[in-house]
């Protein structure tokens, strides 16, 4: 049996939830899609159990009626799963994991500027990447979401001193 | 609540120092700093979402430009997912091609760094000789691919430009001039007591803290982190070219150091490898305008670390989603903790270390001449003469002050 294949295995005998939800998709490339009550235990069990130490990236996703996010993690032998789930547009809530990856403070302030996520748990910090004076409710990788027309933008003189 | 002994200096966004607009608070006490808040996204251009309103071939140009460094790792990085998406199999000879594009990049990078580290500590002599060094690289770039930076090499399903008998004899001919220059760096990164002093003990994160807080890179390997995508999740040619993964145990500054002069050594040996071992054939193979729906997680192993490209296709000629986590961001939080209990004086070269990146497009080669369409090549002194040209239709005639700063002295 391949490393994935160990890994497919060893994600369906612990959450049988995710029957038919992990896909190889070629040599070191594990998709795995985990529903919203379930990915802290996932995402738990990855990263204390199975070895995936090293946290790549997070990707937030516009899905339409719903947000998605993907934890990229990876292993040393360089296998990386991707473990995906997806919250409601209204309530786009996640839990941080700064506690895992302190590096994902970074990634998860981003999930929160450009989709409108809301982190529980990730302390107070600097904006990324938006400007401090950003209007609220404006989230730029939202399908939906148009750039203001150039006139609508601050001009200089409006712009206050700091 | 602070003590009154303690204050807060703003250094950046804009800031002499540092070339990227990067903002840092520092508190400090005395000259030792007790904390540092970093806040970025001041060059924030907004590349993902354009990309999601651009085809996936101009997706690719604009992607290129995410870094004026490293543009090749990152339209590499972003035609590797878009491959896997769409099934497309480049040709050996491509992905050779594109492995030694990316391997020149790399020494580049890094003679680029050693200088720019050299500056930081005052030892500005480094700096002139690797970044003259740097243009016998930056030359071979700019003959393979017509540009020195934002190289237009990659497509999907190849690359655009092959390597002539005559262009691998001059990249031969130049690992080997690089490969003594680099020598002698070694020698004075190893013999040099005044930068070893200067650079040792500086910037120290450990081996746990490296792994902890996610450090990516020769910032990981000099703290003996045996990471490097190009052996861990093989891309490219990597698996079919022997090199050694560099690491580095000193966990400083002067570790970071070793780490990319020993890269560069390993560079100018897999250069020749894969020129010599250049499989026959074509550069590419024709690739679909729409890409059909899926999803890939690209990884590549830039000069300062592990670059991160997700693509995700919905069918159409645009993408639906691209993410792109470039190596410096994998390092600012690393960046934070080595300056944690240090000195002032260190900052700048501690930031430098990890080598952020920042644009460096300041040559012309090649010019549009007027209303012609005919791009042609001028030489330094008919550009010097051009511009005198312009001022002087202007009104402004530097002729007079330049009478004695002739074009000669400056070739």
């Amino acid at each position: 049996m391949s490393e994935e294949q160990t890994i497919q295995s060893e994600l369906l005998g612990k959450f049988p939830c995710l029957q038919d939800k992990v896909r190889l998709q070629r040599a070191r490339r594990v998709f795995a899609e985990a529903p919203s009550a379930q990915i802290g235990k996932v995402f738990d069990f990855a990263v204390r159990d199975m070895g995936f130490s090293i946290l790549c990236a997070i990707t937030g996703l516009d899905l339409g009626g719903e947000l998605g996010v993907i934890y990229h993690l990876a292993r040393d032998s360089g296998v990386v799963l991707n473990l995906t789930t997806a919250v409601s547009r209204d309530c786009p809530r996640l839990q941080s994991v700064v506690s895992y990856f302190p590096a994902a403070e970074i990634y998860e302030r981003e999930l929160i500027d450009l989709l409108g996520f809301e982190v529980q748990g990730l302390g107070p910090g600097p904006r990324y990447p938006l400007p401090d004076d950003w209007p609220a409710g404006q989230y730029p990788l939202r399908k939906d979401w148009q750039a203001p027309a150039e006139a609508s933008l601050p001009q200089e003189s409006e712009e206050k001193d700091v | 609540m602070s003590d009154a002994r303690e204050f807060k200096i703003p250094i950046g966004p804009q800031h002499p120092a540092l070339k990227e607009p990067t903002s840092f608070t520092v508190t400090l006490s005395g000259e030792k700093i007790l904390q540092v808040g970093v806040r970025l996204g001041y060059n924030h251009r907004g590349i993902e979402k354009a990309c999601e309103n651009r085809s996936f071939i101009q997706s690719l140009y604009l992607i290129e430009r995410v870094c004026g460094i490293c543009s090749h790792s990152h339209s590499s990085c972003f035609v590797q997912a878009v491959e896997e998406i769409a099934g497309l199999q480049p040709p050996p000879r491509a992905v050779y091609i594109r492995t030694i594009v990316a391997e020149l990049e790399r020494i580049h990078s890094h003679l680029l760094w050693l200088g720019v580290a050299g500056h930081e500590v005052g030892f500005d002599t480094l700096l002139m000789y690797t970044w003259r060094d740097r243009e016998i690289v930056m030359d071979l770039l700019a003959a393979l691919t017509g540009n020195r930076v934002n190289y237009g090499m990659n497509t999907f399903g190849g690359v655009r430009r092959d390597i002539s008998p005559e262009q691998k004899a001059d990249i031969l001919k130049a690992m080997d001039a690089l490969e003594e220059r680099t020598k002698y760096y070694i020698s004075i990164a190893t013999e040099e007591t005044t930068l070893i002093k200067r650079l040792s003990g500086v910037g120290m994160l450990s081996h746990p803290d490296a792994i902890r807080l996610g450090a990516v890179g020769p910032t990981a390997r000099a703290s003996n982190v045996p990471r490097d995508i190009r052996k861990d999740d093989p891309y490219a040619a990597y698996d079919q070219v022997p090199f050694e993964v560099i690491t580095n145990d000193h966990n400083d500054v002067y570790g970071r150091t070793l780490v990319r002069v020993g890269e560069l050594m390993q560079s100018y040996k897999m250069i020749r490898h894969l020129l010599n071992n250049l499989p026959d054939g074509p550069i590419a193979v024709k690739a679909p305008r729409k890409m059909p729906a899926g999803e890939a997680l690209s990884r590549y192993e830039a000069p300062r670390g592990e670059n991160v490209h997700y693509v995700r296709a919905n069918g159409s000629e645009k993408p639906e989603r691209v993410k792109v986590r470039a190596p410096t961001l994998a390092n600012v939080q690393a960046v934070a903790h080595m300056l944690k209990d240090r000195y002032l004086a260190d900052l700048p070269i501690v930031v430098a270390a990890i080598d952020p990146c920042f644009s460096c497009t300041d040559r012309l080669i090649a010019l549009s001449q007027g209303q012609s369409s005919q791009p042609g090549v001028i030489t330094w002194a008919q550009l010097h003469d051009y511009s005198i040209q312009w001022h002087r239709k202007q009104g402004i005639d530097f002729g007079q002050l330049n009478k004695s700063f002739t074009c000669g002295e400056l070739t």
